[in-house]
């Protein structure tokens, strides 16, 4: 009696004879034959053949039948679209039948048969079943609608079927509501920027009553619907979290996930302070908890959330690391995000706990998972310190197991910690020598050949390490061959007598028999700076490597943000945003977590757009790279300091300034780590220049690398003409920021040196990715500086900074590259000074002192701009003849001199006199004429412009008169806004 | 939504699919037959795979695949959880869900795949529902239809399907009117080679099996609540006086179900009631090592452990196992390399031993990694978390209820290391 004689009709003349039961008289025989035709259909054979008779059967009151006939028709239709038009009268008459149980299955069938001539007539009947008095048809017509759409959106829309299925979403019936929301949920996915779930408090709240009403499936929808809505204020999302809580203690794993992606985003609005924000913060660890009890399947998709949930909100989770301990019957799916997730959650508290657990599993069977607990175990170390030491010698224990795989992994890691924690666990190092041999991974020997060459001077036989990998030097990877190459240059530096062999050997090997132009550019760059300036290769080479941090891998700040708005997705499961991978979303929506009452950090960033983008380059990871990244930074970044000029600016600005700004700086980085051009005489070096005894050979004279590395110097050259060139007519208001930010001075800066206006922010955390600038600019002994605070406001750290200027009105540009050498950690300040020079291209901005700035680090570049007060460009022999001065103040015709008033100024005039003089203005003469103080002053600007000033002083009369002469009269407004700024500060 | 299904055996062949919207050719399957090559154990194949157009959700049950494919961004865990649905309704209609059992009732998995999705929506999902719209087979039906021509397929729409208790047909009639509960709980654990707990915890699970006439209101009430505060309920449960009151009210499904599954974490003291002695050892010097290993009882509540049984995955090079047992009888798979020792009921006066040596292939080195040991075993009577229903009320009908509460507890994930 089972359906499995269906399959046993193999024979031939199979198709003939189902054809011949089909069209029986006998009502019995034809649904034996049906049933056969499905089965055949199920496992994927082709009974297209039989679409006519098939058809024939479908005129029947057996409701079985006409299933069975239905279900073929879907399947077939498409394939016989001419004969699927016989079906159609049956449709029809079918939605109109008293039975609604046929009404809804005709609707419904008829949506499912992909035809366009068949959808044309499906309208009308749809229509109905829309408004029909059975809430059964109303909620399969909903979903018909959907798949309708997708076989011809346009005439839904003409149809106006998307309103009708939006008068759904306040239908009576729950489930009507439900399927109306992912009809439209669906619908939406296709038009991203249609407006069709209008979210509105009171759809809202209809949808809530909804929810606690239809079925699980139906939860799901209206769940994920809510999430993309953004309440009013944290009144209305603490009181839709109240409602949505009780979805937490759902039988349905995917209810409970889609409650807790609500419940993440809308607590994102309530005031921390709030209790009730502590209650749901404990209201949704267990839920979470219980998701791992679950099948093995459900737990993966669990746990890939639970792993952006701890790196959002790890406090929620905070206690309940041991549900993460891995049982050795786990699929490695879920075993491996278990893993990372306690690392995640460890601290000082459960250290112990997770150290003994990792050492349990570093002793498993499976290849990848003991690795990864290996590495696990270095990861600890740098993220507790206090844990270091045991996770030390946890490894140690590991790498006498001998186990090939285990030593290579504790090895790499070990390098790690060498790095967070250097000068400490060296003693070790024999231990790691010991184990040479067995390495025959590359990453295992590039971090093998790191620590002997970072600790050369504690291995005895360093050489001869180095010197025996070495030997297959062509066969290694280039990421060994690197590192042997810096190692050795290391060795050399710190052991110069009895390693200058073996140096020449691996900087010819490296350039000249290597293809590999990263090989060989740094080959040659160690070249040149031990021939030109071993004592500057020594700074360069051994200099303080920067700490690794201890949060490697956490997710961008911003992509974190977009991901918890898609918790319980595909996209987080991938961790990618959905733009990233999901195919047929045409048009990208990204989603972002509303603002906090606290902090509205990022919330409103415009640069969201670029997630995209970042999260196919992830912040560099440092446990992988780190050493790699901490010798470039070293080496790229060092080298135009210690050469003797200051080097002109880099080629990188004479791009136009639209170029710029358009992201032209990505070249930024290029352009600096480019090493110097390679001359020719490079191909037959001679090995005195190598030794130190010949500290400067004739060949490689500083200026000349000054001259190499800097680009044209040139370029400087154009500057004296620039206020002839400008236009002549000046605006006179320059934009009041400025003063608003002097007025902020009062009680900062030096009083009595050159003026300097205080710290102001430039750059705001949340327009910059977590990057916060503020700064001002000084001139200290001569050289203008722009003194800048770099705060780290992101979860991340932040490496790699750069600086660029735009063209501006003086040339200013940066006289070297940004000294931020430590990544920045999160939280953390850095204060940083960047000399600037004035040779930079000219181009006159609006307002005059207007300089426009590009920063960038490992995460992005960002742009803003600053005015500088134009007293920084006061030089300091500034001080005219007073002949000269005479002369000249005839010279300048009358209509360049402007007269300003200075209001509220206390200082007599010898005070007034020797505050201006610390700022470079020089007082020539003094004049008293009926009381009134009368100071002849001058100062020269950078580009040779002098300025000459008359400041009337009353005794009594808090207010002074200027009147400024120049050739360049577009100027004067700004040294008068200095004038006031010096004298009021 | 969910876009195709297709059952795949353990050997790799398809043996159903199921299309809800247009058909997907079966070739998108060679990425799961990949990514299933590459995993070697078929529990280890990733749940979620990427292919350039589609996306491959699948789960394994009953040594089936039952794979899905999406086109858009759906949640995994509706397409995981409609998963085990269709497989838990196929166990339900058929008693099992296997290969064979699919393949008897083709045209009625196809008819329930049908009812249940629709357009990639969930249709209907409740066993009750569905019962009404597709009969499942019995031998007395298949005998009646054969004579009258009726057939499986309901004509009638299902009464559930629009009420507000969707979980419950109307016009129920018993003769016996009854209400069982069964409180079983889980022991996950994992014990350490000195015996200490290095995590535990209690999955619980109420399952329900009522049969009473109409429309009951039960309200279940326990002795000591407070033990639940990590619970997941069956729909049927009103959760606002849970909240309230700590007592279950609800109007029941007809028939077998899950009322509720709580969860007694970590945090709480879980008392683990036998406690393993072992020791497993290899000899550097010569292919043989020695086990040993002992139970006895530690928290049983005065109750008596049962189907105690102890699971070893040895290491590959283990070849034969002489052992000896003072209770139970044990076998050991040359090819999975586990050995089992079924020990049968605990007596705490004459504790249970295994002991003899292991021979280990001549030449390979000494195994590294230490075998687990997985231990079942039953208590009855006993919920050890300590949970007790104290009564359960009705309401909204006239008759008196035959009721009735049992306990028991099991080992759930209980390993111990070696």
């Amino acid at each position: 009696m089972t359906d499995s004689k269906y399959f046993t009709t193999t024979k031939k003349g199979e198709i003939f004879e189902l054809k011949a039961e089909l069209n029986s008289d006998k009502k019995e025989k034809k649904k034996e034959a049906v049933k056969k035709v499905i089965a055949s259909m199920t496992v994927g054979k082709d009974v297209s053949a039989l679409f006519p008779d098939v058809v024939n059967c479908m005129q029947t009151d057996n409701l079985e039948l006409k299933k069975l006939v239905y279900l073929y028709l879907m399947n077939y239709a498409k394939s016989q679209p001419d004969m699927a038009i016989m079906a159609v009268n049956t449709f029809v008459k079918d939605c109109e039948d008293p039975n609604p149980l046929i009404r809804a299955l005709a609707v419904r069938t008829m949506g499912c048969i992909r035809v366009d001539k068949i959808t044309e007539y499906l309208c009308e009947p749809l229509r109905k079943c829309l408004k029909d008095e059975d809430p059964y048809v109303r909620k399969t017509a909903a979903v018909c609608v959907a798949k309708l759409h997708d076989i011809n959106a346009q005439l839904v829309e003409d149809q106006g079927f998307l309103d009708t299925l939006k008068d759904l979403i306040s239908d009576s019936n729950p489930m009507v509501v439900a399927n109306a929301v992912a009809a439209l949920s669906e619908i939406a996915e296709s038009h991203p920027n249609s407006n069709l779930l209008d979210l509105n408090p009171q759809t809202i709240n209809k949808l809530l009553t909804a929810l606690n009403e239809c079925t699980e499936w139906g939860q799901i929808f209206i769940l994920d619907c809510l999430a993309n809505y953004t309440p009013r204020d944290d009144r209305e999302s603490q009181s839709i979290c109240e409602r949505v809580t009780p979805r937490l203690s759902h039988a349905n794993s995917a209810v409970v996930l889609s409650a807790v992606k609500v419940l993440m985003k809308f607590m994102e609005m309530l005031p921390k302070d709030l209790d009730y924000y502590g209650t749901l913060l404990k209201k949704l660890a267990p839920p979470l908890v219980t998701l791992l009890s679950a099948e093995p399947e459900l737990q993966y998709v669990a746990l890939r959330n639970i792993n952006l949930i701890v790196q959002r909100r790890p406090e929620i989770l905070k206690h309940e690391m041991k549900v993460f301990f891995v049982k050795y019957n786990d699929p490695i799916y879920v075993k491996l995000e278990k893993l990372d997730i306690m690392i995640r959650l460890a601290s000082q508290a459960n250290i112990a706990q997770v150290l003994a657990e990792l050492k349990e599993y570093a002793t498993e069977v499976d290849v990848d998972f003991v690795r990864k607990a290996v590495r696990a175990i270095g990861r600890c170390a740098i993220k507790v310190e206090q844990s270091a030491e045991r996770c030390v010698s946890t490894l140690l224990d590991l790498i006498q197991t001998k186990v090939n795989y285990v030593v290579q992994e504790a090895i790499v890691v070990i390098k790690d910690i060498f790095r967070k924690y250097p000068n400490k666990y060296e003693s070790v190092i024999a231990t790691l020598c010991e184990n040479l041999d067995s390495l025959d991974e590359p990453e295992a020997r590039a971090a093998m050949i790191w620590i002997v060459g970072e600790y050369a001077e504690r291995i005895d036989n360093a050489d001869e390490l180095l010197e025996s990998f070495l030997e297959g030097f062509h066969d290694e990877s280039t990421q060994v061959q690197l590192q042997l190459l810096t190692a050795i240059v290391k060795l050399f530096l710190k052991k110069p007598t009895e390693t200058q062999e073996l140096v020449q050997q691996v900087l010819s090997l490296a350039t000249q028999d290597s293809d590999n132009p990263d090989l060989r550019d740094r080959g040659y760059i160690y070249w040149r700076l031990l021939s030109t300036d071993p004592v500057a290769a020594k700074e360069v080479v051994l200099a303080e490597k920067p700490l690794i941090s201890e949060e490697t891998d956490l997710i961008e700040p911003t992509l974190l943000e977009e991901l918890i708005c898609h918790i319980g997705t595909l996209a987080s499961v991938y961790h990618k945003p959905p733009s990233a991978f999901v195919e047929g979303s045409r048009g990208v929506q990204h989603k972002r977590l509303p603002g906090s009452a606290g902090s509205g950090e990022s919330a409103d960033s415009p640069d969201t757009g670029s997630a995209a983008g970042v999260s196919e380059a992830p912040p560099a990871v440092i446990p992988s790279q780190g050493d790699l990244l901490g010798d470039l930074l070293n080496l790229d970044l060092t080298p135009p300091t210690t050469s003797g000029p200051p080097p002109a600016p880099s080629s990188g600005m004479q791009m136009g300034a639209m170029d710029l700004l358009g992201g032209g700086l990505d070249s930024l980085m290029g352009d600096e780590s480019e090493p110097p051009p390679v001359p020719q005489r490079t191909d037959t070096p001679q090995s005195p220049q190598l030794s130190h005894q010949s500290p400067s050979p004739p060949d490689y004279s500083p200026t000349e690398l000054g001259g190499d590395l800097g680009g044209s110097p040139a370029m400087g050259a154009g500057f004296g003409a620039p206020p002839t060139a400008m236009p002549a007519s000046f605006p006179p208001p320059v934009s009041g920021g400025l003063d608003d930010l002097f007025d902020l001075g009062g009680s900062v800066g030096m009083p009595m040196g050159a003026y300097s206006p205080p710290k102001s922010i430039w750059l705001p955390a949340m327009k910059a990715k977590g990057l916060e600038i503020s700064g001002t600019f000084a001139r200290r002994a001569g050289v203008i500086q722009m003194e800048m605070t770099l705060t780290n406001k992101a979860m991340s750290i932040m490496t790699d900074f750069a600086i660029q200027f735009n063209r501006n009105s003086f040339g200013l540009a940066p006289a070297g590259p940004l000294q931020v050498l430590t990544p920045v950690g999160p939280n953390q300040s850095i204060e940083v000074a960047l000399p600037l020079s004035t040779v930079g291209p000219v181009m006159k901005m609006e307002p005059l002192t207007n300089l426009q700035v590009a920063v960038k680090n490992n995460i992005d570049v960002f742009y803003f701009s600053s005015q500088y007060p134009i007293s920084m460009l006061f030089v300091e022999d500034g001080k005219m003849e007073r002949q000269v001065f005479l002369a000249t103040w005839k010279d300048i015709p009358n209509d360049n001199e402007a007269q300003f008033q200075i209001k509220d100024c206390h200082l007599n005039s010898d005070a007034a006199s020797s505050k201006l003089q610390g700022s470079n203005v020089f007082t020539i003469a003094k004049r008293t004429v009926e009381g009134q103080d009368m100071l002849y002053q001058s100062m020269k600007l950078t580009n040779g412009i002098w300025v000459l000033a008359e400041l009337r002083v009353q005794a009594g009369n808090p207010n002074y008169t200027v009147s400024l002469k120049c050739r360049a009269p577009e100027v004067s407004q700004c040294v008068f806004q200095s004038y006031e700024a010096m004298l009021k500060n | 939504m969910i876009h195709s299904l297709f059952l795949i055996n353990h050997t790799g062949d398809i043996f159903l699919e199921k299309h809800w919207k247009s058909v997907i050719g079966r070739s998108v399957c060679d990425y799961f037959f990949e990514a299933r090559e590459k995993a070697v154990e078929p529990e280890n194949v990733p749940p979620v795979l990427q292919t350039p157009h589609h996306y491959l959700i699948s789960i394994y049950r009953g040594k089936l695949f039952f794979l899905s494919v999406i086109q858009t961004e759906v949640p995994p865990l509706f397409v995981i959880e409609f998963l085990h649905r269709v497989a838990d309704t196929i166990q339900d209609y058929f008693g099992e869900c296997s290969e064979g059992v699919i393949k008897d009732n083709v045209v009625t998995v196809y008819e329930l795949l049908e009812e249940m999705l629709d357009n990639g929506f969930p249709l209907a999902t409740e066993s009750n529902v569905l019962k009404e719209m597709i009969r499942p087979p019995t031998i007395l039906r298949s005998v009646v239809n054969t004579l009258t021509g009726a057939s499986n397929v309901g004509d009638t729409l299902p009464t559930g399907q629009l009420s507000n208790v969707p979980w419950r047909r109307v016009g129920v009639k018993y003769t016996n009117n009854e209400a069982y509960f069964d409180v079983i709980e889980e022991i996950d654990a994992i014990l350490d080679k000195s015996g200490t707990t290095v995590f535990a915890e209690i999955q619980g699970v109420i399952e329900a099996c009522v049969r009473l006439t109409g429309m009951p209101d039960l309200t279940l009430s326990f002795m000591n609540p407070r033990l639940l505060d990590d619970v997941s309920f069956h729909p049927c449960v009103r959760f606002k006086r849970w909240e309230s009151e700590r007592v279950l009210s609800f109007i029941p499904p007809d028939g077998n179900f899950t009322l509720m599954n709580y969860h007694v974490s970590s945090q709480n003291l879980v008392a683990i009631p036998v406690y393993v002695k072992q020791s497993i050892s290899f000899f550097e010097t010569g292919p043989c090592g020695r086990l040993d290993i002992t139970i006895g009882p530690k928290q049983t509540m005065g109750k008596t452990v049962e189907g105690l049984m102890v699971t070893i995955h040895m290491p590959k090079a283990v070849l034969s196992a002489n052992l000896t047992a003072t209770q139970g009888t044990y076998t050991y798979d040359l090819a999975t390399k586990v050995l089992v020792w079924d020990i049968g009921k605990l007596n705490p006066q004459k504790l249970p031993n295994l002991k003899g040596s292991l021979t280990t292939q001549a030449g390979t080195p000494k195994p590294e990694d230490n075998p687990s040991l997985n231990i079942d075993l039953k208590i009855q009577q006993l919920a050890i978390s300590g949970l007790k229903v104290s009564r359960l009320d009705m309401y909204g009908e006239k008759y008196k209820p035959f009721k009735g509460v049992k306990y028991l507890t099991k080992a759930g994930k209980f390993q111990v290391r070696t």
